[in-house]
């Protein structure tokens, strides 16, 4: 019954939407049924497909977990766009001069810096929430728009002669493809760092589960006062929160960066960081929850692409526009639902 | 029917029940408060009183019964009905916009227009004209957020008689005032009646019974149990009336050998509010192990602050000494006061003392974030058997205890604490059930029997009466004096400890 | 440069790239000063501009266009004020997805209308409209300022936004002034789309390109006041022209110093360096 209560309103969201896509495939002059099963087909029907959902399930697991854990403690991470450029700039960087290491070294090098790099955005707006009040959804997207100029004039710089990318990535950096090991997949950027976001997803949910950080996250994100009085340090553990996030956030690099074009693009997110705070939202901000929402998104963003024939691909944003509308609008304690347990009576 | 109201009869109801989930706020109350009244409704805290106001007011309206106002039925009662019909209401918590300005609060959504805009000249004129003719001192043109606590309290009532009341409602007024404001208040109150107004004043306070109202409604536990005339009672008699049982009747309390260290000590405490002026202000106090030593004062005197300064929740002055087992912890974090033994069981349970989402496992988790597993599950096993918390389940939401088991638990969680010297108790039994408020009214009694500091803040004096070694009194953030809780005293006690309250200490 | 820096040019420079976002930050002050956050300005300017360019198109007018902006603007500002006023839906989640809706369904019908991705023919049915805009910007700003402070609305508005339960117990209906507050928010926030799509003579996919943000920031640092919000707006855009005019003159001011000026200046200001902000008491609380 728990479960079936946790289940109603992303379902309920999920039958508004389609009701509301189908209404504009119907206004296009498209048959709904007809475009539901080209969808279907070009991503869960084959192989390549099933590897294009995946590769792109990937970083929206990240930065769905990256606003998930901001939400358990409280805060609203807007800024993942801003702090996932940055940690993916930083990894091609790094990348690039890693040719004299060997992978085991290369690899987490790169992603390390990726991290640092997205935790060290974050920790900017989290450090002017913890000592000056100052509200962190305004900041970081502030932070998201420093860093796009950020990226304009600085990026520009290190991009390769007339190109809008950085230089290569050492070989030694780069991550196999999936289908080097199961060549049903074959042709699909689906690369190893989908097994990296799962492993952030187990470690999120080990962290609150069984952990005194997660914990002490949990606090400050259900009750500040309480957590205060109760001997933790709040600004301390909000600005750990943030950068946490960030530090995930910042980790999407390896799917583009080290999985699939091996450099840095100027403008490759296309607003995954945005559409992570919808993941997060419908997966209720549970690891699990997020897992599963990465991949209905992740399998609507390449149904785009399917369907794109028959009615523009953008059918896919406002669908997942209308999803997160819905179960807003369906859980008026939403934000009460995604940072504690169940609301109160 | 019998319902029929009397002719002079400005508001009343009649077998009006109210609940709230399985609690009875109002039980079969019927009232009736004549024109030209002060009618004082009295009764404890938890006794109904609010609730009865609120429908009288219209803001819930009951569950079974009627509401007259002006001798005629309220078919739908609600706030709309009720101003319609001049009734006004203080809420006992302001309602006030604090960038507008008093004026503006006055009018609002009631606006004189000038054109297409708020004539402000008109409205400033006649709040102006409103505060001179009922002794109302107010700037109407100043921002409510610049006025004093009093002040506010004027606007309120100028918002009401803006509105043409004629029975003006006044939910606990005097709670936040200072005494020369409580006096100026029934002054003010007074001219209204003289003005041929109705007022109803609820409050806890049987000397400002005594001294204004020409007519007293005593409520305990949901139900209206007396309706006397004030000059014809007493004191003690109405307090009786109140608590159903002479006060005398508690038993005797151990008595206080004397001979144990000093475990808590505080110097030169001071703590500012946001706008500079000083909550506490040179605060001086010790307190023995083995010893209770009470605060009393009107609220607003500095107890919540000294609450959270010795807590380590707010900043305090440079020169602020806390010495807890010797150990000066004035700027130190709440966690190296938790290490040496310092435990606090903050005023307000849902904002400081609880998570509600959490479980109660995990409440009693925080501040013992350090306890491994079996030592956490050991301290549950603890607190749930010594406070009798039911349900006795460590997983359940604590949302899912009732008010009086949840504070078992945080006061559990706190007396139970390894090492214990010194708890400071803010308001540990205020809002919760009888059978909670003896547990922890035995738990802390132990806790001095076993040697531990205990400072125990609070608003009910009964409770300080009977639990107390010592009480000191705030006012103003000063420390009013301090009185020996003789037992056999206890009258001359209570009335030495009530004038300091009030002031006379200084 | 001087002389460039005085011409009449370099202050049309300046007042085209003001007027979108002045209207844009009048709109989130309206709505921000009622209590509800408003990140979705960047997702009304972009509709504003393609239901502008639908009316002028289909119109074959400017009048038709503007209508249709404001029209398209206050219709997307109703459905944000049903979702996070009547349906009680998280602000900053409606306000993102509002966003991510705008550009999804201005795409979707660019496609399905004028069968391009990118954008649609060469309006000239525009004509001079933009004089005109500009007047009726600088009235708005005017009269924002006198509806906001002087008016019985604004007094409800502000004290809605402040203490809703006050209001309210003076029988003020807080949902109903911020359905009034998001729908005229949208409604000016669409003419300032509409301002783009005649400034553009076409509707371009993505081409309000963060200028709602900037009109947050400009709202912010104003500190939720209208004329002062204005003011910001004038700032940032005299610091975008005069990066323009630098740049084309060699002057070594790089253009991401100065594309960064509005956001960091309002990180300051929230930061509280630059004397007290203090939002709206009630703002993002959804009851």
């Amino acid at each position: 019954m728990k479960l079936g209560r946790a289940l109603l309103p992303p379902l309920w969201a999920f039958l508004i939407a389609m009701a509301a896509a189908s209404a504009l495939i119907l206004a296009v002059g498209g048959s709904p049924l007809a475009v539901y099963r080209l969808l279907a087909a070009g991503t869960w029907g084959n192989g390549y497909g099933i590897g294009q959902v995946l590769f792109k399930t990937t970083p929206l697991i990240l930065t769905g977990l990256s606003v998930a854990v901001a939400l358990r403690g409280g805060l609203f991470n807007i800024g993942a766009e801003g702090q996932l450029t940055v940690g993916a700039f930083l990894t091609a960087f790094v990348g690039a001069h890693a040719a004299s290491l060997p992978p085991v070294v290369a690899i987490p090098l790169a992603l390390v810096a990726g991290a640092a790099g997205g935790a060290f955005v974050a920790a900017i707006a989290g450090a002017l929430k913890a000592w000056r009040g100052a509200h962190e959804v305004i900041n970081t997207i502030m932070l998201n728009f420093i860093v796009r100029a950020l990226m304009v004039g600085l990026g520009a710089r290190l991009f390769e002669r007339e190109q809008i990318h950085t230089a290569p990535i050492a070989l030694s950096a780069r991550l196999p493809r999936l289908s080097s090991w199961l060549s049903a997949l074959h042709g699909s950027a689906a690369n190893a760092s989908l097994f990296l976001a799962v492993a952030v997803a187990l470690f999120v949910a080990w962290l609150f589960a069984r952990t005194r950080i997660g914990f002490r996250i949990r606090a400050v994100g259900l009750s500040p006062a309480a957590a205060a009085a109760a001997g933790i340090s709040v600004p301390r553990v909000q600005l750990g929160t943030m950068a946490l996030s960030g530090a995930i956030a910042g980790l999407v690099g390896a799917n583009f960066v080290l999985g699939y074009k091996y450099y840095y693009e100027d403008g490759f997110s296309g607003g995954i960081g945005y559409i992570g705070i919808a993941v997060a939202v419908l997966g209720r901000a549970r690891p699990l929850g997020v897992v599963l929402a990465a991949l209905v998104f992740g399998t609507l963003s390449q149904g785009g692409l399917a369907v794109n024939a028959v009615v523009p691909k953008e059918i896919v944003d406002v669908l997942t526009a209308v999803i997160i509308f819905a179960v807003a609008a369906a859980q008026p304690t939403v934000r009460r639902m995604l940072v504690g347990k169940e609301p109160a009576q | 029917m019998t319902d029929l109201a009397p002719p002079a009869e400005a508001i009343g109801c009649a077998h009006l029940w109210k609940r709230f989930g399985q609690v009875v706020a109002n039980r079969d109350v019927s009232l009736s408060v004549m024109r030209g009244e002060v009618h004082a409704v009295i009764g404890e805290n938890g006794a109904g009183k609010s609730t009865l106001m609120r429908a009288l007011y219209g803001i819930e309206p009951p569950d079974a019964g009627s509401v007259r106002i002006g001798g005629e039925i309220v078919a739908r009662p609600s706030v709309a009905a009720a101003i319609a019909r001049k009734v006004g209401m203080v809420h006992q918590h302001f309602m006030l916009v604090p960038t507008l300005t008093a004026a503006e609060n006055v009018v609002l959504g009631k606006e004189p227009w000038l054109g297409p805009f708020v004539n402000r000249r008109r409205a400033e004129r006649e709040v102006a004209e409103l505060s001179e003719r009922f002794g109302l001192r107010v700037d109407a043109r100043r921002l409510v957020s610049q006025l004093s606590v009093g002040e506010q309290q004027r606007v309120e009532i100028l918002k009401v008689l803006w509105r043409g009341a004629d029975v003006l409602i006044l939910d606990e007024p005097t709670a936040v005032l200072t005494p020369p404001e409580v006096a100026e208040l029934f002054d003010v109150l007074r001219g209204l009646v003289a003005d041929g107004k109705t007022v109803i004043v609820v409050t806890h306070k049987l000397d400002e019974v005594l001294a204004l109202a020409t007519r007293v409604t005593v409520m305990r536990r949901g139900e209206l149990v007396a309706s006397l005339d004030p000059r014809a009672t007493t004191a003690p008699e109405l307090a009786r009336a109140m608590v159903g049982r002479d006060l005398a009747a508690a038993p005797p309390r151990p008595l206080f050998t004397g001979e144990s260290r000093e475990r808590l000590r505080v110097e030169h405490l001071t703590v500012a509010r946001d706008d500079g002026s000083l909550a506490l202000d040179d605060v001086s106090l010790s307190v023995r192990g083995g010893e209770i030593l009470g605060v009393a004062g009107v609220e607003g005197n500095g107890q919540s602050e000294l609450a959270l300064a010795l807590a380590g929740l707010v900043a305090t002055g440079a020169r602020a000494r806390v010495l807890v087992d010797g150990h000066d912890v004035a700027h130190q974090s709440v966690r190296v006061r938790q290490e040496l033994g310092l435990g606090h069981v903050p005023e307000d349970r849902h904002a400081r003392g609880a998570i509600l989402e959490m479980t109660v496992e995990e409440n009693v988790r925080l501040g013992r974030q350090e306890a491994d597993d079996s030592a956490l599950a050991l301290a549950c096993k603890r607190i749930l058997e010594r406070f009798d918390v039911r349900p006795a389940d460590k997983s359940v939401p604590m949302a899912a205890l009732s008010g009086g088991n949840q504070q078992k638990v945080v006061v559990g969680r706190e007396l139970l604490r390894e090492p214990l010297s010194v708890l400071v108790a803010a308001q540990p039994t205020r809002g919760v059930d009888v059978g909670a408020i003896e547990r922890i009214h035995a738990e802390l009694a132990h806790a001095r029997v076993a040697g531990k500091a205990v400072l125990l803040i609070s608003a009910d004096l009964d409770e300080l009466l009977a639990l107390c070694d010592r009480i000191g009194v705030l006012y103003r953030g000063r420390v009013a004096g301090c009185v020996d809780n003789e037992f056999a005293r206890r009258a001359e006690v209570r009335a030495e400890v009530a004038s300091l309250m009030l002031g006379a200490g200084t | 440069m001087i002389a460039t820096l005085l011409s009449l040019g370099f202050f049309a420079a300046v007042v085209r790239i003001t007027v979108p976002y002045a209207l844009a930050a009048l709109g989130g002050t309206l709505s921000e000063r009622s209590g509800v956050i408003n990140i979705a300005l960047e997702g009304l300017l972009l509709f504003g501009a393609f239901s502008s360019t639908i009316g002028a198109w289909f119109g074959h007018g400017p009048v038709a266009g503007v209508l249709g902006g404001v029209l398209g603007g206050a219709a997307l500002g109703a459905l944000y004020a049903l979702l996070v006023v009547t349906l009680k839906g998280d602000q900053i989640v409606c306000g993102v997805a509002l966003n991510l809706f705008a550009d999804g369904i201005t795409r979707f019908l660019l496609k399905a209308t004028f069968d391009s991705s990118s954008n649609s023919p060469r309006i000239d049915a525009w004509g001079h409209i933009g004089t005109t805009l500009i007047l009726v910007t600088v009235a708005l700003v005017a009269l924002f300022h006198v509806v906001l402070y002087w008016t019985p609305f604004g007094l409800r508005l502000r004290a809605v936004g402040e203490h809703p339960e006050a209001a309210a117990s003076l029988g003020v209906h807080p949902a109903r002034i911020r359905w009034a507050a998001l729908v005229l928010a949208g409604a000016v926030a669409g003419l300032g789309g509409a301002w783009l799509a005649a400034d553009q003579r076409q509707f371009v996919a993505g081409m309000s390109n963060g200028r709602g943000y900037i009109a947050l920031a400009a709202m912010i640092f104003g500190k939720w006041r209208p004329a002062w919000a204005a003011a910001a707006c004038l700032l940032f855009g005299l610091a975008e022209a005069l990066q323009i005019v630098l740049q084309a003159s060699g002057v070594g001011v790089p253009a991401w110093a100065v594309q960064m000026l509005p956001y960091v200046l309002t990180m300051i200001t929230l930061a509280g360096f630059i004397g007290r902000a203090q939002a709206p008491r009630a703002l993002g609380k959804s009851d």
